[in-house]
């Protein structure tokens, strides 16, 4: 895979700032600033919501009233005003395509921008894309193959209409919106997202697949994200995020819940190149995700992340392996360039007895910025037999940047097997100097050893999303050695 | 092909080469000589373009062009080529896609087309075969977990892919046992040809039983005090570099 991609980067590689950063001119549809009871009720009812979800957004609400934002993270920056934040944005143009040739032009001009044209992806790859742009989902494809299968994939919003019992099942139920300060928030504020059940021994024949784009200026993003594979069943399912270029901050705090039941599979892969602020740190999203899921007995979640983007990252996905010999992965990539702040990880929280985790965490600091790995592994006292192993690098790539681990083991059972390895690097000269001699560029040759680097992560993708990986590797890094 | 003129080098303040001349054309092998010290990795140092070394006077000539002036890339865009003493690991980069990423940065440089994946997994296959390489060498990263014979072997691997004008082995022997001696000699030998030229940096005369230079060249000191043939490296290995030590204090 990896041998057919670096010469590509380099034509990409003649831009040098920030690729994705325009913004759509669409219409869009706002709610005054400012969040209270009276913004909750209303974001509800132009979501036509049953009254049950109204009152868990209200719920929701008085319990983030109540918490204070966390300041345990590695990361400094400005406390959002939560009351200057418009928390609701809507295409104006809300009804559904019937077909794709009825999607507004510059919409599609925006997707073809972002190299995801729904055409060619139709054409090339069989992904279905569950287009996200602010808070509305726009396009869908590929719903009636999946239909026949009895697969649901579709936007939150619909869901709530479609399947209120299956949402009102499950929602909550991995991430309660007690767990945290930026859970309780998306739960009361939450406008849209995705919802995805694989019905049981089902095996999703596709890569199921998001793209989030933050649009109208000084909007924050409340993405609620549902995926249910039921007993036995499989689903890949992939979400990549860009953002146009912003001079004020802009919060994105969203939440992910996955749900394997026995023997089901879920594959959970991400790339984020939110906007990450200019090189004098000014701008960029904050990216504040609480992703969890949840395995019962023998199911699988493997979590999968590049990230690139964002002026500051918060983020663990994580997975609670409930069930007996349930497994749980996390490989991550995450890049800070400039003055990005990256603090992320994992937990894996072992209940089940011969539960099986595997952490690789791959950082990459360049400039002046900060990475920081933080992972629990914790294994419960009925855990017996447990195993985990952790591997964290570091690898820096100039003398001003930062990178931490702070990696915390709770074991309460004497039976488990816990291996944690970590290394930290700087981008050897003599690598470099090695490649050069063979005729290749710094920029190709920084690009061939971070994608090395991080080539036990990049394999874990599905194939298009790795080529896109490699070249955000690229992009993010360049003339970054110093 | 190059021609070195009064090379004068220093690193840290401490000047290494002293005046160095020498010049090689195609067709030729020459190799240098000389005892610890004496400066011969800094010269495969400074003609590859390191760049920690300051050049204080001179002029190196390659193919017609200021070699000095040019990046380390642009040197190897031109064809020149350094087999490294300790050549470098670079986990998860597969040796293949090493290569093919060289060979077409060369080839862009040329203004060519990038080979085609037939074409080059053509050449793989027919040039590992010269260094007698395992072909799961080739998908493996570089160098990584290659044993010091397996490295070297490798180095003329990519110099066989690369095919250069002028070819530096710096040390390419050391730590070699007598049959990896023999298949890189093999190598080097099977590469030569009337348009390229090797120069060939050793401690020792053993590889040159096996790799037959036109000219012997001591390098002592920062200077080349004396050229010949095949028969002075047998003399050096027969009485060492004492008498050459003396005969330059005399001179």
């Amino acid at each position: 895979m990896a041998q057919y991609t670096e010469n590509e980067l380099a034509k990409d590689l003649d831009k040098q700032d920030y690729k994705f950063g325009f913004v759509t001119d669409v219409e869009t549809d706002k709610i005054p600033e400012g969040l209270n009871e009276d913004i909750i009720r209303l974001i509800s009812s132009k979501k036509n919501e049953p009254s049950w979800l109204l009152e868990y957004r209200l719920k929701s609400f008085e319990i983030w009233k109540s918490m204070a934002e966390p300041n345990w993270a590695h990361v400094r920056y400005k406390k959002p005003d939560f009351q200057k934040i418009i928390y609701y944005a809507a295409p104006t143009q809300t009804k559904k395509y019937e077909s794709w040739d009825d999607v507004d032009p510059e919409m599609k001009e925006t997707m073809a921008k972002l190299g995801i044209s729904l055409e060619e992806q139709k054409k090339l790859t069989g992904v279905a894309v569950d287009f996200v742009m602010d808070s509305v989902s726009v396009a869908t494809s590929f719903k009636s193959k999946l239909k026949e299968l009895g697969i649901i994939f579709c936007s939150f919003s619909e869901a709530v209409q479609e399947y209120p019992e299956l949402v009102k099942e499950h929602m909550g139920t991995v991430v309660p919106n007690t767990d945290n300060f930026y859970a309780a928030l998306n739960s009361a504020v939450f406008t849209d997202g995705s919802f995805c059940y694989i019905p049981k021994g089902v095996r999703c024949p596709m890569e199921l697949s998001t793209y989030f784009r933050i649009n109208a200026g000084g909007t924050g993003q409340f993405e609620r994200t549902l995926v249910i594979a039921d007993e036995g069943s499989y689903v890949s399912y992939l979400e990549g995020c860009t953002a146009p270029q912003r001079d004020e901050n802009q919060l994105h705090a969203a939440v992910v819940e996955l749900k394997a039941m026995n023997d089901a599979e879920i594959k959970y892969s991400t790339v984020q190149n939110w906007y990450p602020g200019d090189e004098n740190g000014l701008g960029g999203i904050f990216n504040f995700v609480t992703k969890r899921g949840i395995c019962e007995t023998n199911a699988k979640i493997s979590w999968t992340q590049v990230e690139t983007g964002s002026a500051v990252t918060w983020k663990y996905p994580s997975c609670i392996l409930k069930g007996d010999g349930s497994i749980g992965e996390f490989y991550s990539v995450a890049v800070t360039n400039n003055y990005q702040q990256a603090d992320t990880g994992t937990k894996m929280i072992h209940l089940g007895k011969r539960t099986k985790s595997t952490i690789i965490s791959k950082g990459i600091s360049a400039g002046n910025s900060e990475n920081s790995y933080r992972g629990l592994v914790q294994i419960q006292k009925n855990a017996h037999g447990a195993r985990n192993f952790s591997q964290c690098d570091s690898l820096l790539m100039t003398d001003h940047c930062g990178a931490h681990t702070f990696p915390y083991i709770e074991c309460k059972n004497p039976s488990a097997q816990i291996e944690h390895e970590a290394t930290t690097s700087k981008i050897g000269e003599d690598q470099l100097f090695y490649c050069k001699q063979r005729g290749i560029s710094e920029e190709k040759a920084i690009s061939l050893i971070v994608n090395g680097y991080c080539k036990e992560v990049l394999n874990q993708l599905p194939m298009e999303f790795a080529v896109e990986a490699q070249k955000l590797l690229a992009i993010s890094l360049e003339g970054s050695v110093g | 092909m190059i021609e070195i003129k009064n090379l004068h080098a220093k690193i840290e303040g401490k000047e290494i080469l002293k005046g160095l001349n020498l010049k090689v054309n195609a067709g030729e092998v020459h190799a240098i000589m000389g005892p610890n010290g004496a400066g011969k990795s800094t010269l495969a140092s400074i003609l590859a373009g390191r760049e920690e070394y300051e050049i204080t006077e001179g002029e190196v000539t390659f193919e017609g062009s200021d070699l000095l002036e040019l990046s380390t890339e642009e040197r190897a865009h031109l064809g020149l080529f350094l087999a490294f003493q300790y050549p470098v690991e670079i986990p998860g980069v597969s040796n293949v896609n090493f290569l093919r990423t060289a060979i077409n940065e060369i080839r862009d440089a040329k203004g060519e087309d990038p080979i085609s994946a037939k074409d080059f997994m053509a050449m793989v296959r027919e040039k590992s075969k010269i260094v007698e390489l395992d072909s799961s060498l080739a998908s493996r990263s570089v160098n990584e977990g290659f044993s010091g014979g397996e490295k070297k072997r490798n180095e003329i691997f990519q110099m066989a892919m690369l095919n250069p004008k002028l070819a530096v082995l710096d040390e390419t022997d050391s730590g070699l046992d007598i049959d990896a001696l023999r298949i890189v000699a093999k190598g080097v030998n099977t590469l030569k040809s009337a348009n390229n030229a090797t120069i060939v940096i050793t401690h020792y005369q053993r590889l040159l039983d096996y790799i037959v230079p036109d000219f012997v060249h001591v390098l002592y000191d920062g200077r080349i005090v004396k050229t010949g043939n095949k028969e002075l490296a047998l003399k050096l290995e027969e009485k060492g570099y004492d008498w050459i030590k003396e005969e330059t204090q005399v001179g």
